[in-house]
């Protein structure tokens, strides 16, 4: 994923080449995932504001990595994260919950055998 | 994903549905459906927060230059660094309730944002750093440590985060406090003062008595808090008197005793003019914290202003690192 693709919401004015010259600006947001250790997941850490995805790297480094908490980081616009909604909870998980013959708990085995 | 359809129901069913979760100890997220109330009452309460960790940059970085040894720079840095941090941590939590942090700090800047009354008190010698660190950081251990159970998962997300780098500020502070305590005569004396004009401020920052608190009730029913002001004042005195006792320090109020049949600490009266009178401008240093902040808020502008035109252009020229 392209750092362009992000929303680039500036509040100040801008200039007829497009730079941002002067006025307030509100940088875009950044979610920050972090892993903890080799071969553990990313996890979402918080989020941080930064103009592109190299500051928002070092941005994401100085907040969130400041006593030796990540060996690694991604940095995702926000704007590109698609989240489900809490309203769809139900329905949407359903097909996972309902199906139990997807856990072993759901199948016999002979006793006084070690399945595993 | 198709956005479901909320079948109309009237408010109170809501709420009603909202309150249960509560009840049931589930934790509230940024998407799910909450009162206007929860959500201003949030905004009001992370906002102040992050704000406070802002502000109290100040009173600390005022003695960076003059820290009496590399290693109490290098921890005095470090500290105010992790208070810029615990800043963004909150932001970042309370963006999540739909308002921008710009919207924030320009709130803080202009006045209009309340912060924690502590740091409206001047910071006059070395020994203040090691009191601050140990009475002021100790108590908002006591106040977060609560605050991570709240019941806002952002918000209590980043309590977790706080309270773990908290530690490092209250022994560094009790530290120094220590060993002034060991010290010469001024040494001592110097720390006794500082004790002096913290303690009560300090007793402060859990705000207004239970019996003057107008936010208390609704942010414990909604367990936002889940401790009143009272309550979490009493367990920081408990605390702290201890140590008081350890490096030999006299805390200035002479009506604290111990209670033997509730094992409490029982101290004096809080003087709450002082306390509204800080909190509504009118504290010794006010108008010196915001102007500083201001400051540094509009002598970052041109950075704030380059890093966008930088971004800008690399964005225009298509050089954009993937």
């Amino acid at each position: 994923m392209s750092a362009s693709d992000s929303t680039m919401r500036y509040e100040g004015d801008v200039s007829a080449d497009g730079l941002v010259v002067t006025g307030k600006t509100q940088w875009p947001l950044w979610e920050v995932f972090t892993q903890a250790g080799k071969g553990a997941p990313h996890e979402h850490a918080g989020s941080v504001h930064a103009t592109d995805a190299e500051h928002a790297m070092q941005n994401a480094r100085d907040v969130y990595t400041r006593r030796g908490e990540a060996v690694s980081l991604w940095v995702v616009p926000a704007s590109a994260i698609v989240a489900s909604a809490p309203g769809d909870a139900g329905p949407f998980f359903d097909p996972g919950n309902d199906k139990a013959y997807r856990h072993p708990h759901f199948y016999k085995v002979p006793q006084g055998v070690r399945v595993f | 994903m198709e956005q479901s359809t909320i079948a109309p129901q009237d408010e109170s069913a809501l709420v009603a549905a909202f309150e249960a979760r509560i009840a049931a100890g589930e934790s509230i997220e940024p998407k799910d459906w909450m009162p206007e109330r929860y959500r201003k009452q949030l905004v009001r309460m992370m906002s102040q927060h992050a704000h406070s960790e802002v502000v109290g940059m100040l009173p600390e970085g005022n003695w960076i230059t003059r820290a009496p040894s590399l290693r109490r720079k290098m921890s005095l840095i470090a500290k105010v660094q992790d208070e810029a941090g615990h800043g963004l941590y909150i932001y970042c939590g309370t963006e999540t309730l739909g308002v921008d942090r710009q919207e924030l700090i320009e709130q803080l800047v202009d006045g209009r944002a309340k912060y924690s009354s502590i740091f409206n008190y001047p910071t006059l010698s070395w020994a203040d750093m090691g009191v601050i660190g140990w009475l002021v950081d100790g108590a908002a251990i006591v106040n977060q440590t609560i605050l991570a159970k709240t019941s806002y998962g952002p918000y209590a997300r980043a309590m977790v985060r706080i309270c773990k780098e908290e530690n490092f500020h209250k022994r560094q502070g009790y530290e120094i406090c220590a060993t002034l305590a060991r010290g010469t005569p001024a040494q001592r004396e110097m720390l006794q003062d500082a004790v002096n004009r913290f303690w009560w401020p300090a007793l402060m920052m859990f705000g207004p008595s239970d019996t003057d608190s107008p936010n208390s009730a609704e942010l414990l029913k909604w367990r936002v808090k889940r401790k009143t002001n009272d309550e979490l004042r009493q367990r920081f005195v408990n605390l702290t008197v201890p140590q008081a006792i350890a490096i030999g320090i006299t805390l200035p109020d002479p009506d604290l005793a111990f209670n033997e049949a509730t094992g409490n600490w029982e101290f004096g009266e809080i003087d709450w003019t002082e306390f509204f009178q800080v909190i509504g401008g009118e504290g010794p240093c006010n108008r010196e914290r915001l102007a500083a902040r201001r400051e540094a808020h509009d002598e970052g502008a041109w950075v704030r202003e380059a890093a966008a035109a930088h971004a800008a252009k690399q964005q225009r020229s298509g050089t954009q690192a993937a």
